[in-house]
């Protein structure tokens, strides 16, 4: 990949720093610094499409394009609150524990 | 030995009573035990479970008129929910993760008696080429130790290929079962999107996932789709005439059969031993009957890029659930986001991480329209092109792997690594059915010939595969070292 297209889809450590917010992926210094290196090296990549001309092609969101999937509008069994809870990392009283977000 | 056995010739040693259940189960069982620890195909194994389960297929097969696959043992994928069975999707963030409900082809399997081994390895969250992002260590090939056996589906395909189990299932993203079927030497069918009910299969970019068979031949891959087929309220892009039926899988003929290899499948990207293995099956297969020609479809040399653009977008919303609340260690932090980001920073391996990066690049505001817009409408580009291909011919043909298996650890560019995707991304992207099957040796590794059809051209795909298998003219071929 030549470095002229790395330069010019060059994305910043400020704009990584950024991205690990959105995806709250808590990273490393030399995490952030390995994942600038390889976002932009993907992003040469992707240079590629950009140059494509695709002026009126209409998106394809699914594999299979399906409309209107329905099901009835009825009660069916479902996990218990025992088991829906069993994978957790902290519960109580039958519910989740989360971490605290309103203080008082 | 049974373990050498096809799974039809076990379902029919079976069902004449020759064989029972029990025998066969304890027989893969104490194989596994022996031989797991060179292969690290399996991550858990379901020594009791298998055994009752054992037990009860016997008294389907005596009862007589039991289903196909019945009282046959199937490794399964460790992202494929096995409700108080550890799924972990090879991940530290799901280590201890036992589901509490089956996904809808866990529960065909069990209802159809079919005995589940264990839980296979895989690339983290199903997301490599090459099953060496496993957070629980790689896989060995059979065929050599010291190389990979492709991924993500690495440990179902070294199941099959290892004798560790007569039938296995995989999901295939971007080629996860078709790819590591090539390089392991066995066959891997990816049926059309929406066949197989994707309810339970823990999710890594939705629109591209789909479960299917491994097996030693077409005909054992061939009972496993019937098997798992079929269509699942609970899954919305579920096709409403999804079950595959496979009664006239030996009536398929080379004759009059049209292939097309693109230009685009044999570049230089293409070994060229591969190359010359690939052509020798292909002039085989004139000299039986069928036409081969050279055509162009020239949006496939985009498709790694727009692969690798909508694959993590989606991952990286689907992935946005394993936060540490519901399932899963929490690692705390200071406020409830600092937990989020502490939990997944330090629970995610690197290369989850880079997806679930690069899909939040991909989506963010102002890179939405020249990333994810723009790779949703090559992909229509994509499918119209092979689509209208499909109007003349029956199969786009071409490698599945433009290389054989490559050393463990020997590929450490990750562009050349996801280019490796090349030949198996197409069908994924238009929903097609596409299918592996060994056609000959290269350096003494296997080579993967791939079909990839229409929209439901999923039993005469299996029928015409059958009859190429026979064309190819020869029996499985074990890997030296078993």
């Amino acid at each position: 990949m030549s470095e002229a297209i790395i330069n010019l889809m060059s994305i910043s450590m400020d704009e990584v720093r950024n991205v690990a917010q959105l995806a709250r992926l808590e990273l490393s210094e030399s995490e952030l610094m390995s994942f600038q290196t390889q976002l932009n090296s993907l992003l040469g990549h992707f240079e590629d499409i950009q140059n494509l001309d695709v002026t009126g092609l209409p998106a394809k969101p699914h594999a299979v394009a399906m409309q209107n999937v329905f099901a009835a509008d009825k009660a069916h069994k479902s996990l218990n609150r025992d088991e829906a809870l069993a994978n957790s990392a902290e519960t109580k009283a039958g519910l989740f524990i989360v971490p605290t977000i309103i203080e008082e | 030995m049974i373990t050498q056995l096809t799974a039809a010739e076990i379902a029919e040693q079976l069902r004449t009573k020759k064989l029972s259940a029990r025998e066969v189960t304890e027989a893969f069982l104490s194989r596994i035990n022996s031989e797991n620890e060179k292969y690290n195909a399996y991550l858990s194994v379901d020594k009791a479970g298998a055994l009752a389960a054992a037990d009860q297929a016997q008294t389907m097969l005596d009862a007589g008129n039991a289903p196909s696959l019945c009282g046959v043992p199937i490794a399964v994928k460790d992202n494929i929910s096995t409700k108080g069975l550890k799924t972990t999707c090879a991940s530290k963030i799901l280590e201890n993760y036992v589901p509490p409900f089956d996904a809808s082809t866990t529960i065909s399997l069990k209802n159809q008696g079919s005995i589940i081994l264990g839980k296979t390895n895989l690339d983290e969250f199903a997301m490599g080429t090459t099953n060496e992002n496993s957070a629980f260590g790689p896989v060995n090939n059979p065929w050599d130790p010291d190389r990979a056996p492709g991924g993500s589906s690495g440990g179902s395909a070294v199941a099959v290929s290892a004798e560790l189990a007569p039938l296995s299932l995989g999901s295939d993203t971007g080629g996860s079962i078709r790819f590591p079927a090539a390089l392991c030497g066995v066959v891997g069918f990816k049926p059309t999107y929406g066949r197989v009910s994707r309810y339970g299969l823990v999710a890594f970019a939705s629109s591209l996932d789909q479960i299917g068979p491994f097996g030693k031949t077409v005909e054992d891959a061939a009972l496993l789709a019937e098997a798992i087929s079929g269509h699942d309220p609970l899954d919305s892009t579920s096709l409403p005439n999804a079950k595959i039926n496979i009664a006239n899988l030996k009536s398929g003929s080379m004759k009059g059969l049209k292939l097309g290899i693109p230009d685009e499948l044999f570049g230089p990207e293409i070994d060229d031993q591969v190359r010359e293995v690939f052509e020798l099956a292909a002039e085989n297969l004139v000299r039986q009957g069928a036409e081969v020609r050279r055509i162009s479809l020239p949006s496939i040399k985009f498709g790694v890029t727009t692969y690798y653009i909508i694959a993590p977008a989606e991952a990286s919303s689907n992935l946005a659930r394993f936060d540490g609340v519901r399932f899963g260690p929490r690692i705390k932090a200071d406020g409830h986001i600092e937990t989020f980001m502490a939990t997944r920073g330090e629970l995610f391996g690197p290369e989850v991480k880079l997806r679930i990066m690069v899909g939040t690049y991909a989506l963010s505001s102002g890179y939405y329209d020249a990333y994810y817009h723009r790779a949703q409408q090559v992909r229509g580009l994509m499918t119209t092109e092979f689509e209208k291909a499909y109007q003349d011919l029956d199969y786009i043909i071409s490698p599945t792997s433009p290389i054989v298996a490559p050393q463990l650890g020997g590929i450490t560019d990750q562009i050349a690594l996801k280019a490796l995707d090349l030949c198996t991304i197409p069908a994924n992207m238009g929903g097609f059915p596409s299918i592996s099957i060994p056609c000959g040796l290269a350096y003494d590794l296997p080579v993967g010939f791939q079909l990839t059809g229409p929209i439901m051209g999923d039993e005469k795909m299996l029928q015409d595969s059958f009859a190429i298998e026979q064309a190819f003219g020869r029996d499985y071929r074990r890997p030296p070292i078993l």
